[in-house]
């Protein structure tokens, strides 16, 4: 009986669909495909060592730093005093689907981070890392966080089995260690990175990642469990995509995908500079702490 | 004609004529060729380590004498690790503890001096000391005055703020501000190379020093960075790295330089498959009466001992025990606490 009316179901979901997709189909000889699009089959320059050459400075031109999903722009922390400096743009979702698949069960804390985002308290180590975004307290950002934020990164990539990538958001690093077995010896804030070459795409798997960083400011966030796969695969001469895929059985219900394209930094000498954010953190974390008085 | 020629050749024979009896500190005997990279530069890549006790500046009760002979090396090693190491039995229990909870995070390799058995790594001047100073205009000398002041109170245990501790405490910057000195932990420096770029990992605090070997200008004088700004090129096989354009925060450029006229000049060769001489310059007329330079070997790693992230600022729980530490002991009346930090740095 509960099959039977299942399978009524489908088929009168699976005639509608039909309807649907020929619609767009039949309109869609008259009209080109929609957006720009990457070269077909197009193949990287090469690298000493045969690989697709990945050197340069790289920057993600998406807004996901302030929400991985669809969000409107939003003004600053304090707007009576900023005016619209600090404002956030509004950007459309990079997750595969829209939404994050978060566990009925995860979503509180996802509210809770977003309300405490600007709060901190380092006044017990037990709860030092308890509130507010790690961005907001100039922490390492971890990956993918690192890839999305509004600064550039450079990739330096030589013969030997490393590959450096450096992020200009505080003089972070992470050394991509090709087909190495060796596992995570501990947690780290940029976790430990494993490249290897599939065709033209660099993937990495990063396991190992602290379970304090953020995906955004929005407070979406994951468990020590996050398990992050990469792809970095060249797309033009000034392109490559990016694409990772996120897994943490903790919070999420199933593994999804994030991607969007890197654009590469033309400007003549361009160089990675220094986004050195402690000091402008340490009034917000530790003067609080001031002797009464002291400047 | 003849005799010409041989004035001209003269004092250049005895300059080679010195080089070979009395090599750099630290070369390989013979001339050693690096392996290149497939775009034709001196490969320098790999994980080194630059720990070292030999002191930067030659300590007072070893003379005047520059390179020791085995039996004083050794004297002098030993004596040099019993003051660094906190394996030893002769503070009682609790003290035994206290070393042994420090010792298990410390680099061993801090307790040999350099293998070529110098007193110093400073090279030159001879007398292996940083030179004088010139005398100071009255706004350096208040600076000084008040770094001074605000590391006596770190030290007594009773700072005021955050800002009476130093950048490194404050996980600003540590070792990865050139020069680099060796220190009590994370002496490791990995290298990269990619055409046109040599980059410089420092451990601690996982920065990269990207340097541009393609001849390209500075940045703008304007523009200064805790790193300052470096330009490479090769000399031979060394790397020849100038670094300019530093902030101008007191107590970023060591012991105080004025960023204003200071320049480094470091000098990388491989001289052997797992030893580079890292050799540094500095020059600040407005600072010291003459430039100095020092010499530290940087020895290669096990392959498989790699470098792992050191995070500073994410769990610095020490900034705010410091703080809260001070404020009770103001509480209680207290003038100074034991000395809170007295590793030798």
């Amino acid at each position: 009986m509960q099959l039977r009316r299942s399978i009524a179901f489908l088929g009168v979901a699976g005639t509608v669909a039909f309807i649907w997709l020929a619609v767009p189909s039949l309109v869609g000889q008259q009209r080109p495909a929609a957006g720009p699009q990457f070269p077909a089959g197009y193949r990287s320059a090469r690298a000493a060592d045969g690989h697709p050459d990945l050197n340069g400075i790289w920057q993600a031109m998406v807004t996901a730093n302030w929400d991985l999903e669809d969000h409107e722009a939003q003004p600053g922390p304090h707007p009576e005093l900023n005016g619209a400096y600090g404002a956030g743009p509004a950007g459309q979702s990079i997750v595969e689907g829209g939404e994050i698949p978060y566990k009925p069960e995860a979503l509180a804390r996802r509210k809770a981070n977003f309300e405490n985002r600007l709060k901190v308290d380092v006044s017990e180590d037990k709860t030092w890392h308890a509130l507010g975004d790690p961005e907001l307290k100039c922490y390492l950002p971890g990956v993918p966080r690192a890839t999305y934020m509004p600064f550039p990164f450079q990739i330096v990539q030589g013969t030997n089995p490393y590959i450096l990538m450096a992020y200009e958001f505080t003089s972070a690093t992470r050394i991509i260690r090709m087909d190495w077995k060796q596992n995570a010896p501990t947690d780290s804030w940029m976790g430990w990175s494993r490249g290897r070459w599939e065709g033209d795409t660099l993937v990495v798997d990063v396991t190992g990642q602290r379970e304090e960083t953020w995906f955004d400011r929005a407070g979406n966030y994951h468990s020590d469990a996050l398990h992050v796969v990469e792809r970095y695969t060249p797309a033009s001469p000034y392109h490559m995509m990016y694409e990772a895929t996120i897994e943490d059985p903790n919070v999420f219900t199933r593994p999804w995908k994030i991607s969007f394209p890197l654009y590469r930094r033309m400007e003549k000498n361009l160089q990675l500079l220094e986004f050195k954010c402690v000091p402008f953190t340490e009034e917000l974390l530790f003067g609080k702490f001031r002797k009464p008085g002291a400047r | 004609m003849r005799v010409r020629v041989l004035t001209f050749v003269g004092p250049f024979a005895v300059a080679v004529a010195l080089a070979l009896v009395a090599p750099a500190a630290g070369q390989a005997p013979k001339k050693y060729n690096p392996p290149k990279t497939p775009w034709g530069d001196p490969d320098l890549q790999g994980v080194w380590n630059d720990a070292t006790s030999t002191p930067l500046q030659r300590p007072t009760n070893v003379g005047e004498k520059g390179v020791l002979s085995d039996e004083e090396a050794e004297d002098f090693q030993k004596s040099l690790a019993h003051d660094l190491t906190r394996d030893r039995r002769d503070g009682g229990n609790a003290a035994d503890v206290n070393r042994a909870y420090n010792e298990h995070w410390m680099d061993a390799r801090r307790l040999k001096i350099t293998a070529d058995k110098r007193t110093s790594l400073i090279v030159e001047p001879a007398d292996g000391r940083i030179p004088a100073l010139v005398t100071l205009p009255p706004e350096r000398e208040r600076v000084r005055a008040s770094r001074a002041a605000a590391a006596a109170r770190f030290a007594a245990g009773l700072p005021e703020n955050y800002t009476d501790m130093s950048w490194p405490v404050r996980c600003v910057v540590r070792t990865d501000v050139p020069p680099y000195l060796p220190t009590i932990y994370n002496n490791n420096f990995q290298i990269f190379q990619s055409p046109g770029y040599v980059t410089i990992a420092p451990e601690m605090i996982h920065s990269a020093r990207i340097i541009p070997v393609d001849g390209r200008p500075h940045l703008n004088k304007r523009l200064r960075q805790w790193l300052g700004d470096s330009r490479g090129r090769w000399e031979g096989s060394t790397l020849v790295v100038e670094t300019t354009n530093f902030k101008p925060e007191e107590g970023v450029l060591f012991l105080g330089a004025n960023p204003a006229t200071y320049t480094i000049t470091e000098r990388f060769t491989r001289v052997a498959a797992d030893a580079i001489n890292y050799e540094f310059t500095v020059t600040d007329p407005t600072t010291w009466s003459k430039p100095w330079t020092a010499l530290i070997p940087w020895n290669k790693v096990d392959p498989g001992e790699q470098m792992f992230e050191y995070a500073c600022h994410e769990d610095n729980f020490d900034i705010v025990h410091f703080l809260t530490g001070a404020r009770v002991r103001e509480k209680n009346g207290e003038t100074a606490a034991q000395p809170a930090r007295n590793e030798p740095r």
